[in-house]
């Protein structure tokens, strides 16, 4: 039976994908290489771990600004994950998920970094605030 | 979300382009965190560097500047953050004509919209500080954070979209820190040293922000009688809200809104967690490298003040940075013309420093220009850069601002930072 874990209503389409998850938090620009898709910052959980086309699992958006911009940028290049969900998301996430039109949801009722395993199958439901594992 | 007759008009296209796009971008994030409606806004702080915006955000930015002027013109007062290129100094880093291209077009389009080309995070200190209780639409954690906290102004982080929406139309959404009940304290820190050097009070702020489980969550600091200068307070805000992405700290005796801690708890205070000398230097020691090596000294993040700067060519005075080691200072255009009136750019330059105008260097394509000129072991007595740098491919340093310098001319981390 699939699970289902609901969050807030979030932002963008649904989507559908392997989870890459990690009780870590988030920022685009102090965490990542954006031009090889990978984690960059050597103390972050998933250091060198590429999250191009996956579902991106993590605690909290965290750091700068930037992140708002660079979404659209990543998603312009096609080097993106496929969704951002998260714990807690701040402005600056929300902002640039709604400008790149990137799948966000955020403000679950449990920890869903610990309930969805990295690797598993998922569909992202933003509208519902929904979150479906398949596997 | 509540919208007013005009603000519907604007959604729907009947003012053009420019505002259609930028009231769609206030109701999907009003939306997302539940605005009931809009708050008008006093000014805009715009943070867009071009290695944040690539070729599809300055892109974006032309089809706007594009419109007719009546249309794409800013409604309230809208300044920018620093950009990411110097272009008076930007071979001389090793920076790329394409990176100078993306910068001077996205420029350009800023200009179409009638922006004001401050180029600085410190526009609280340098260009016009909000008020208590003014909603405004601040893009850079630091200027924010400053706004709110030590200002008493009322902003959430504006990134770079939303700043431009609210600069198009004159509105944010009604959430976050523009609301009462969100700037309640939640936690409480007791400081029982002060900080000496701008750099314990930027790791002071890295310590407590670290601790911030969310950007909903607002400190409160105990522990100081006596005010500390407004560097002090803008290094402390911009680790703080660095490492914990932070938008409102209050200082229980010294910001606006927290004389007391009645004033920022609606019953019960909680349990103060204590912070101590030992817990900030063991912070700053997390940074110290097993050896000595040293490429490259950087001062920004935020740019400096005038008063800065003023320690630094005091500090440069006499003095000759070594041949292997860079030294680079950013500040405001603004005040960049005044340390050149005053001999201080000559002093810092004339010690084989460089000063930068208009940029800060974790905008300025950190990793490019890192690899261009060799530069991985970097010290600077900013806590926010030593964050942000990691990620980038740096192995940050920090200590004070008279230890980077003494490690500049002695061309290795000195002793007395170690």
């Amino acid at each position: 039976m699939t699970q289902v874990f609901k969050g807030h209503a979030g932002i963008g389409d649904e989507v559908t994908g392997e989870a890459l998850v990690a009780s870590d938090n988030f920022s685009a620009r102090y965490d990542l290489d954006r031009i090889k898709g990978v984690f960059s910052r050597p103390q972050h959980k998933l250091y060198g771990q590429s999250y191009d086309g996956k579902i991106l699992i993590l605690n909290a958006a965290k750091g700068g600004v930037a992140s708002a911009w660079m979404l659209q940028e990543m998603v312009s290049r096609g080097v993106t994950p496929k969704a951002l969900i998260l714990n807690f998301a701040n402005p600056i996430m929300a902002q640039g998920a709604a400008f790149a039109n990137l799948a966000m949801i955020d403000r679950f009722d449990i920890d869903i970094t610990t309930a969805i395993p990295s690797g598993a199958r998922v569909t992202v439901v933003p509208a519902k605030g929904e979150i479906r594992l398949l596997d | 979300m509540r919208l007013n007759d005009y603000e519907q008009e604007m959604l729907a296209g009947e003012h053009g382009a420019a505002k259609k796009y930028g009231m769609e971008q206030v109701v999907r994030v009003g939306t997302f965190f539940d605005a009931p409606d809009t708050v008008e806004v006093a000014q805009v702080h715009l943070m867009a560097d071009p290695e944040s915006l690539g070729s599809s955000g300055v892109e974006f930015l032309e089809g706007l500047a594009a419109l007719p002027k009546a249309e794409r013109t800013v409604v309230v007062p809208a300044v920018t953050d620093p950009r990411g290129v110097d272009l008076a100094a930007y071979q001389r880093l090793g920076q790329t004509e394409g990176m100078a291209d993306l910068e001077r077009r996205a420029t350009a389009a800023f200009r179409a919209l009638g922006f004001m080309m401050t180029d600085t995070c410190i526009n609280y200190q340098t260009i016009c500080p909000p008020v208590l209780g003014e909603h405004v639409a601040f893009g850079d954690t630091g200027s924010s954070i400053y706004a709110n906290s030590v200002q008493g102004a009322r902003t959430n982080f504006e990134g770079g979209p939303s700043a431009l929406a609210a600069a198009l139309t004159g509105r944010a959404p009604r959430y976050g820190f523009h609301l009462d009940a969100v700037r309640r304290g939640s936690c409480v820190f007791e400081v029982d040293f002060r900080p000496k050097d701008l750099s314990d009070w930027g790791a002071l702020g890295a310590y407590v922000g670290r601790k911030m489980a969310s950007y909903w969550e607002v400190p409160v600091i105990t522990g100081f009688d006596d005010a500390p200068t407004s560097d002090e307070l803008k290094q402390f805000g911009a680790a703080l809200a660095s490492f914990g992405s932070t938008p409102l700290f209050h200082m229980i005796g010294i910001t606006p809104e927290a004389p007391t801690l009645a004033a920022v708890f609606d019953a019960v205070v909680p349990k103060a967690e204590k912070i101590g000398k030992l817990e900030v230097d063991a912070l700053i020691q997390s940074y110290m490298p097993s050896d000595d090596k040293l490429d490259v000294v950087v001062f920004a993040g935020p740019q400096l003040s005038l008063m800065e700067m003023q320690t630094l060519a005091g500090l440069m005075q006499d003095r000759h940075i070594h041949k292997d080691v860079a030294l680079i200072a950013t500040t405001s255009p603004e005040i960049k013309y005044a340390c050149d009136r005053m001999g201080l750019t000559e002093t810092i330059e004339g010690a084989g420093g460089m000063v930068l105008s208009g940029v800060c260097f974790y905008q300025m394509y950190a990793r490019e220009i890192g690899e261009a000129n060799g530069w991985k072991r970097l010290m600077s007595n900013s806590a926010k850069l030593v964050n942000i740098l990691g990620g980038y491919g740096y192995e940050p340093v920090l200590a004070t601002m008279e230890a980077c310098v003494d490690s500049a001319v002695q061309g290795r981390i000195s002793e007395a930072a170690q």
